[in-house]
């Protein structure tokens, strides 16, 4: 088997949008030092959408653009750390509402960096001849599992999905999605939580910024390598949209000044294991990237986990 | 290295990092109160000097990193 490729992607975002300035009558902030510290103009917050409704509508768009119907989709991976049941699980969920026919169908919780490792376990089982056709969504509802009178975090969380067709590399085709390069830093865990029975996301904010921007873009640059790609040659990175300046921070060592340097999270805040899916959709959709071109995605967030790798544009 | 050596190297830091004028960094400067650096740059500003001076400052110690010459009397002592 000679790997995998995204076939398509598609996305789904709550229809409320949230300013800065309704953030600023729950706690003492205000538009100004959000944009500037933080990169956040809106984000999108779900009113009664699960994470399931939201995971199967990205899903639902991705499938239609695949030329694939629900009967060729053998399995379904959801990245996701904010869901409330704990059974079913959302990929069974997905999987009901599409009414795809016994699919090999599980969740993956790496936090933020969920997506990239859900693609990577996709192209695992794709390559093991497991799976021919899979669906991978990062969905993630951080609303519900935010302190809003907590303005450390309250101004960057939000709601979305992202999801992607994934399909088996035809015999002698160059694979689409680049070897994964994943990993964590568990002694590290304390710096993400959402600890406990009824929890709200809690961060250190300093701990987090400094792993970030100093730890990630030698593994950033490792999975260009383990997937042949010239840095240089890289159309778009689309890291985890954790914060504009993190981005920044990461995308300043990575030397890519020709790349196009995703950042969805002005208009939709961070959405952990969605933010990545949504900001490759969105590129995407936008023609902003040609197909075939290398995109560099890179995952992290609590754990401390990360995972990331080059796929090529569908 | 003096502590004007060092204070010197972090006012480069500054300028380059949160655009701090040079002519406002001095030892009883409080990098948040009266020079506007915020935390995340003030994460920056500590990777930078490591960079710089070759020393190790924890995330533990950064907090207690309040004023310029905080700054400069850890790195005096690590160097």
């Amino acid at each position: 088997m000679s790997g995998s490729r995204i076939l398509s992607l598609g996305h789904y975002q709550p229809s409320r949008v949230v300013t800065n300035d309704e953030i600023a009558q729950l706690v003492e902030t205000n538009d100004e030092w959000i944009r500037d510290r933080v990169g956040i103009v809106t984000r999108r917050i779900a009113g009664s959408e699960t994470v399931a409704d939201m995971a199967a509508a990205a899903a639902e768009k991705a499938l239609a653009d695949s030329g694939l119907t629900a009967a060729d989709i053998d399995l379904v991976v959801v990245a996701t750390c904010t869901s409330v049941d704990r059974s079913p699980n959302v990929a069974c969920r997905v999987a009901a509402k599409l009414g795809i026919d016994a699919p090999a169908a599980f969740d993956v919780n790496t936090a933020c960096s969920g997506f990239a490792y859900a693609l990577g376990t996709v192209d695992h089982a794709i390559r093991a001849g497991a799976s021919r056709n899979a669906l991978v969504i990062g969905a993630e509802k951080l609303s519900e599992f935010t302190d809003w009178t907590d303005r450390s975090t309250c101004i960057i969380f939000a709601d979305g999905a992202g999801a992607a067709v994934v399909t088996a590399a035809a015999e002698g085709e160059a694979p689409g999605v680049g070897p994964v390069v994943w990993g964590s830093v568990p002694e590290r865990g304390d710096a993400v939580r959402i600890e406990g029975w009824r929890p709200y996301v809690k961060q250190e904010g300093q701990a987090v910024f400094r792993w970030a921007t100093t730890a990630l873009a030698p593994l950033a640059l490792q999975a260009c390598e383990r997937a042949g790609v010239d840095p240089a040659d890289l159309a778009a990175f689309v890291p985890h949209q954790a914060n504009s300046r993190i981005i920044d921070g990461i995308a300043k060592r990575l030397n890519i000044p020709q790349a196009i340097i995703a950042k969805d999270i002005v208009e939709s805040g961070n959405t952990s294991a969605a933010s990545i899916p949504l900001a490759l959709s969105k590129l995407v959709e936008r023609r902003e990237v040609p197909s075939g071109a290398p995109v560099l995605l890179f995952g992290f967030g609590g754990g401390l986990t990360y995972a990331g790798q080059v796929v090529r544009c569908p | 290295m003096t502590r004007d050596e060092i204070t010197t190297g972090l006012a480069e830091i500054l300028e380059e990092v949160a655009g701090v004028s040079p002519d406002d960094v001095a030892e009883g400067k409080s990098f948040t109160d009266d020079l506007d650096v915020d935390s995340l740059s003030m994460v920056e500003v500590v990777v930078a000097a490591e960079e710089k001076f070759g020393v190790k400052i924890p995330d533990n110690e950064v907090q207690n990193l309040k004023t310029v010459g905080d700054a400069v009397s850890y790195i005096e002592a690590q160097s």
